[in-house]
């Protein structure tokens, strides 16, 4: 939620203070029958996995020495890639939101691609991007750096399909917070660099921490592409959802004890850092 | 130390051109839509018009005419703006709003804090410095914004219906206080309130379409008002029509007799103006024959201060509760509305 001013609300709705809803919906109830199942179809194969684990055996799977490296990778890349999607994503987010000029929609079009590509593609694209043979990677390796089948590249192939997330929840909370704080903030001769500092950012702040964990936990999870582009090799590609897919094969008991520690880390991350809504208004009122 | 402008922009249908003088207050008045918060964007330099030319003494503000193509970015300018809504940034407590012009001026922060301080007590809200604008009432909001704008010492203050968004019991005090501050600043006031224009400002403009319809010193354009607007807003009777020899015919027809003035002459175009506290209201026509007597339908009755207002036929009439009572009078009435001469002013327009 953005932090914009709140009009008055009518009194005469039921208004939802503290997660409970005292009153009219705004719906009928058979809503809450297929909302129901909707949860239902994602808990179920969760609880499925966990029934399947073999807990005497769990903290040895997944305190082994390939199971910590592999984890370790995946939350070293995926920050990594998280920061490459705030530095590269914020500003698209701005440049999409406010401003306009032509080519506009097709920016757009082609910065959410990575959300509908699958990402064994994404991968291919890279690899044909900064590659050996590719469009980058011929004068990059004259430069003495090779990306493809390294640790940056794991990091490059996660910010691929990571960076829209950020770029479509920012881009929402700059439209719904609009620009009349920056207009005034200009009139006070306030520099644009002044203003994009000190107010802009501030004002969205809660949608860039929330488009960066979605950003994260996707990050997180990334497999097709990096698996393309950047390979499997222990300790510098081999991400922890590459280690389970691997273990799969020879131990099941494995791959179900890392999968269970990999939601427990992206519910971790996103559960702990999702910024709760404060009502505004509300907290104007008691004083 | 002039303000020189003219602007036109096609978009929106604007074409203005006006000066103001270093210390005046200027209302802008006009109906919804007329073009005043353009008027503001383009003096605060939120809205690029398609041509025109602008100074703000040796500052020029922009100059487009097809040749040269300048136009000074916002920050630049010292035009502060008040909007109707305070806009405090809700991230920062009072005193860092204050603060935040100065600071983007250059001042160092204990500095900017000084001022900050300094305009706060100024509109008597040193008291709640510290707190987050989220527990402002609105009158209190509107104040610190108002120790904002001034803190950045804007050589133009543009305030846009600044207490539009208050509640009745708010806006008397912010009026004070606007008062106080303004005298000896330029500033241009968009108002839909008489009163606001009265006491603040020393000019009034109307506008209409996108064009200054009228322009003079505010009591003169409310006490004598030559568009339907300023008219309406003043709460008089206006009756545009063609000046005659003993006063003015209108163009509904209305043959008007009255004391022309300011060197109206006949066949001129001109309007006859009349307070609603002139009209007596009659149910049948009135013997003795009084030169101003008009049938008229009754459309609306509304409670004016203590005083009933009575709608009809384009015009109306103030007349006593009891009175009402006596005539019985309800929309869709014929009754007959009286004037006495004198009590009708008749003016070129």
């Amino acid at each position: 939620m953005t932090p914009v001013s709140v009009p008055c609300r009518k009194r005469w709705t039921a208004s939802k203070t503290n997660g409970q809803n005292t009153g009219y919906t705004g719906f009928p109830p058979w809503v809450f029958a297929l909302a129901a199942a909707g949860g239902l179809f994602v808990l179920l194969p969760l609880a499925a996995m966990v029934a399947r684990i073999n807990w005497g055996q769990f903290i040895p799977l997944i305190t082994s020495e390939s199971s910590l490296t592999a984890l370790g990778l995946s939350l070293r890349t995926s920050a990594a890639g998280t920061v490459l999607c705030i530095v590269f994503g914020v500003p698209l987010a701005f440049v999409l939101a406010r401003a306009s000029f032509p080519g506009q929609r097709l920016l757009r079009a082609f910065v959410l691609l990575p959300l509908v590509l699958p990402p064994v593609v994404g991968g291919i694209a890279l690899l044909y991007t900064f590659g050996r043979q590719g469009l980058l990677g011929r004068t990059l390796e004259l430069a003495g750096m090779q990306i493809a089948f390294s640790t940056t590249a794991v990091v490059l192939a996660q910010t691929f399909v990571a960076l829209p997330f950020l770029v479509v929840s920012l881009e929402g909370a700059l439209r719904t917070a609009g620009i009349k704080y920056e207009a005034v903030a200009a009139t006070l001769g306030a520099h644009p660099t002044t203003v994009l500092r000190r107010v802009s950012i501030p004002l969205v702040l809660p949608g860039i921490a929330s488009g960066s964990v979605l950003s994260f936990a996707r990050c997180l999870g990334e497999f097709g592409a990096t698996l393309t582009f950047a390979g499997s090799l222990q300790g510098v590609t081999r991400t922890l959802p590459l280690e389970i897919y691997l273990q799969r094969e020879t131990d099941a008991d494995a791959a179900v004890a890392l999968s269970l520690l990999l939601v427990a880390v992206a519910v971790a991350v996103v559960g702990l850092s999702r910024p709760r809504p404060r009502p505004l208004a509300e907290e104007a009122e008691s004083e | 130390m002039t303000l020189d402008f003219n602007a036109s922009l096609r978009a929106r249908n604007f074409n203005v051109a006006f000066t103001m003088e270093a210390t005046e207050t200027v209302a802008v008045l006009g109906p919804n839509g007329a073009g005043k918060s353009t008027l503001l964007g383009i003096l605060a330099g939120l809205i690029r018009p398609d041509s025109g030319n602008a100074m703000l003494g040796r500052k020029r503000l922009f100059k487009l005419d097809g040749g040269t193509n300048h136009f000074l970015p916002p920050h630049t300018r010292g035009t502060a703006l008040l909007a109707q809504e305070p806009l405090l940034f809700p991230h920062m407590s009072v005193l860092e709003n204050v603060a935040f012009g100065p600071r983007a001026a250059g001042a160092n922060r204990s500095k900017a804090l000084q001022t900050a301080r300094h305009w706060l007590t100024e509109v008597e809200a040193a008291g709640f410095a510290d707190r987050r604008p989220g527990q402002l009432s609105g009158g209190q909001a509107q104040r610190v914004a108002i120790a904002r704008a001034l803190a950045t010492d804007p050589e133009l203050l543009l305030l846009d219906e600044p207490m539009a968004a208050l509640d009745i019991h708010a806006a008397p005090m912010l009026r004070r206080l606007l008062k106080r501050v303004l005298s000896n600043r330029r500033a241009i006031i968009i108002t839909h309130d008489v009163l606001d224009a009265l006491v603040l400002a020393d000019r009034a403009i109307v506008l209409e379409g996108g064009r200054i319809t009228e322009e003079g010193p505010t009591r003169r354009v409310l006490e004598k008002p030559r568009s339907k607007f300023a008219a309406g807003l003043a709460g008089m009777n206006l009756l545009p029509g063609t000046i005659t020899g003993y006063g003015l015919t209108s163009d509904g027809g209305l043959d008007i007799t009255a004391h022309p003035e300011d060197g109206a002459v006949p066949g001129q175009n001109g309007v006859a103006v009349f307070s609603p506290t002139a009209v007596s209201v009659f149910p049948s026509a009135k013997h003795g024959s009084p030169r101003n007597s008009f049938a008229v339908n009754i459309t609306e009755l509304e409670p004016q201060g203590d005083q009933i207002r009575v709608h009809a036929g384009g015009l109306s009439a103030d007349i006593t509760p009891a009175a009402s009572a006596d005539l019985g009078l309800m929309p869709g009435m014929t009754v007959y509305f009286v004037i006495k001469a004198t009590a009708i002013a008749v003016y070129p327009a």
